[in-house]
C-alpha cells in the first residue's frame, strides 16, 4: 500500500499588504540629457512626457535600492521580516548574474532562509513577481512574499542614442503579498510573445561585447558596452492596442468594470502610450491615472510599485481602492491584474 | 472598393481627430512629419485608425515608407 503525501493548504485569498519605493538622489533634468543628444526639452516632453529622471550613484546599487524600498513596504505591512517566506527580485539590470541578488537582499532584510531568486521579465517583471507571489501564498508555500522590481537602467543606456537616451531611469519598488480574508489580487493575465523578441532588446550579448574586436565584431570595430534599444513605432502599436485588450481581460477576469476602479497604474513606459491606452480602453475620465513618468522616466520593473507608492502618498488613490495594473516590455512579455491597494 | 477621393477624405478626418490638423490641410502632397507635424507615434495612431476604417493591413515595415498623405492614400487604395 502506498503512503499518502500530506496535503499543503495555503490562504484562500491574497492581497498586497504594503508597498515602498526608493528613488535615487541624483535628478537628471532634460537639460542635462541635451548634453549627450541633439534634441530639445520640448521634443523630449512631447514624445515621452518625461521632464526628469533619477540616475543612481555608485552607492545606490541594485541591492541597496531594493533593501530601502523593501524596508518601507515591510513597515507599511506591519509584519516582521522573519515572516517573509519568499523574496522575488525582478530586474534586467543587475549586471552580476551569479548569485541572484535576491539572496543578499533577503539576508540584509532579515528574512532568514526564505527562498530568494531573481526573475527576468523586463517591464512586466513586477506583474510576473506578483503572480508568482499570489500563487505561493494561496498554494501554501509561503505566508508572506516580498516582490521587488529594481533597475539601474542608466548602466544600460546608450547616451548617444537619441531615441532612448532620455527614456530610462533608475529606482526600486517593493510590495509585500500575503494572506487576505477577501480577494485582493485578481487573476493575473500574463503572457509572452517570443516572435517579437527583437523589438526591445540588449544590443549585444556580454560574450560578444567582451570578445576581441577582430574575433566577433570585425577588425577595427569599437567594442561597445551593451545597451537597451527598441523599435519605437512597433512597441507603441503593440503597447497601446494589444495591451489595451490585455488590460480589459484583467478587468473581465476580476469581474470589475472600469468605472469601479480607484486608479489605473500602467507601466510608466511613455506618456503617449499611457494616453493612447486610456483612449483605447475608454477609461472614464475621472479615474486617477499614474503619471509618475514625468519625474521618474521609465524604470522598467520598478515603475508600477513606484507609481503606486506615489499615488498613495499624494492622495491620488487610497488604501482599499481597486487599481488596474499592467506591465509590458522586452520579450515581449506582459502582465495585468486588478489589485486592492494597500 | 474605396476611391482615392474617399480615402483622402477619410484619412483627413482621422488626422484631424488624432493630431488636430484642419481637414482641408490634409492634401496629397503634404508630408506627415514636415508639413502636418504628425510625429512617429501619432503616425502609428493614424495607421491603426486607417486600418480599422478602410479594412487595409498596413505593416510596421510599410509605415516608414508613407512619407506623404498621397503615399498613404495610394497604399490604402491598392491594399483594400
Amino acid at each position: 500500500m502506498s503512503a499518502t503525501i500530506k496535503p499543503v493548504t495555503g490562504a484562500q485569498f491574497s492581497r498586497i499588504h504594503g508597498v515602498g519605493g526608493y528613488r535615487p538622489t541624483r535628478v537628471i533634468p532634460n537639460a542635462e540629457v541635451l548634453n549627450w543628444i541633439d534634441s530639445s526639452d520640448e521634443w523630449i516632453r512631447s514624445r515621452s512626457g518625461i521632464a526628469e529622471r533619477r540616475w543612481a550613484g555608485p552607492e545606490e546599487t541594485v541591492a541597496e535600492m531594493s533593501v530601502q524600498a523593501a524596508a518601507k513596504a515591510i513597515a507599511m505591512s506591519g509584519i516582521d521580516p522573519a515572516q517573509i517566506g519568499g523574496v522575488i527580485v525582478a530586474t534586467v539590470s543587475h549586471l552580476k548574474q551569479t548569485p541572484a541578488i535576491a539572496t543578499e537582499i533577503a539576508q540584509r532584510l532579515g528574512c532568514g532562509t526564505a527562498p530568494a531568486f531573481d526573475i527576468s521579465a523586463a517591464c512586466a517583471g513586477f506583474g510576473y513577481g506578483l503572480s508568482l507571489a499570489d500563487g505561493m501564498v494561496r498554494g501554501g508555500s509561503a505566508e508572506y512574499v516580498l516582490v521587488i522590481g529594481v533597475e539601474r537602467l542608466s548602466d544600460l543606456t546608450d547616451k548617444s542614442d537619441r531615441s532612448t537616451a532620455f527614456i530610462f531611469g533608475d529606482g526600486a519598488g517593493a510590495a509585500i503579498v500575503g494572506p487576505s480574508d477577501t480577494p485582493g489580487i485578481g487573476k493575473v493575465i500574463w503572457g509572452a510573445d517570443g516572435s517579437q523578441a527583437d523589438v526591445i532588446s540588449q544590443t549585444r550579448a556580454w560574450d560578444t561585447a567582451f570578445a576581441k574586436p577582430d574575433a566577433v565584431n570585425g577588425a577595427g570595430e569599437e567594442i561597445k558596452w551593451p545597451a537597451l534599444r527598441m523599435e519605437g513605432q512597433t512597441v507603441f502599436r503593440w503597447a497601446v492596442y494589444d495591451m489595451a485588450k490585455v488590460a480589459q481581460q484583467a478587468l473581465d477576469a476580476a469581474g470589475i468594470t472600469a468605472d469601479q476602479l480607484g486608479a489605473f497604474i500602467p507601466h510608466q513606459a511613455n506618456m503617449r502610450i499611457i494616453d493612447a491606452m486610456i483612449k483605447t480602453l475608454k477609461l472614464p475620465a475621472e479615474i486617477p491615472v499614474a503619471r509618475d513618468i514625468v519625474e521618474t522616466g521609465n524604470t522598467s520593473a520598478a515603475s508600477i510599485p513606484l507609481a503606486m507608492e506615489r499615488m498613495l502618498e499624494r492622495g491620488q488613490a487610497k488604501s482599499g481602492d481597486l487599481a488596474l495594473i499592467i506591465g509590458f516590455g522586452a520579450g515581449l512579455v506582459y502582465a495585468a491584474a486588478v489589485v486592492t491597494l494597500p | 472598393m474605396a476611391t482615392q477621393t474617399e480615402v483622402l477624405e477619410g484619412l483627413a478626418e482621422i488626422v484631424n481627430e488624432i493630431a488636430g490638423i484642419p481637414v482641408e490641410d490634409v492634401a496629397l502632397d503634404k508630408s506627415f512629419t514636415d508639413d502636418l507635424d504628425v510625429d512617429s507615434l501619432s503616425m502609428v495612431e493614424v495607421v491603426v485608425a486607417a486600418e480599422e476604417r478602410f479594412g487595409a493591413k498596413i505593416p510596421d515595415d510599410e509605415v516608414k515608407n508613407l512619407k506623404t498623405v498621397g503615399d498613404a492614400v495610394n497604399f490604402i487604395v491598392a491594399n483594400v
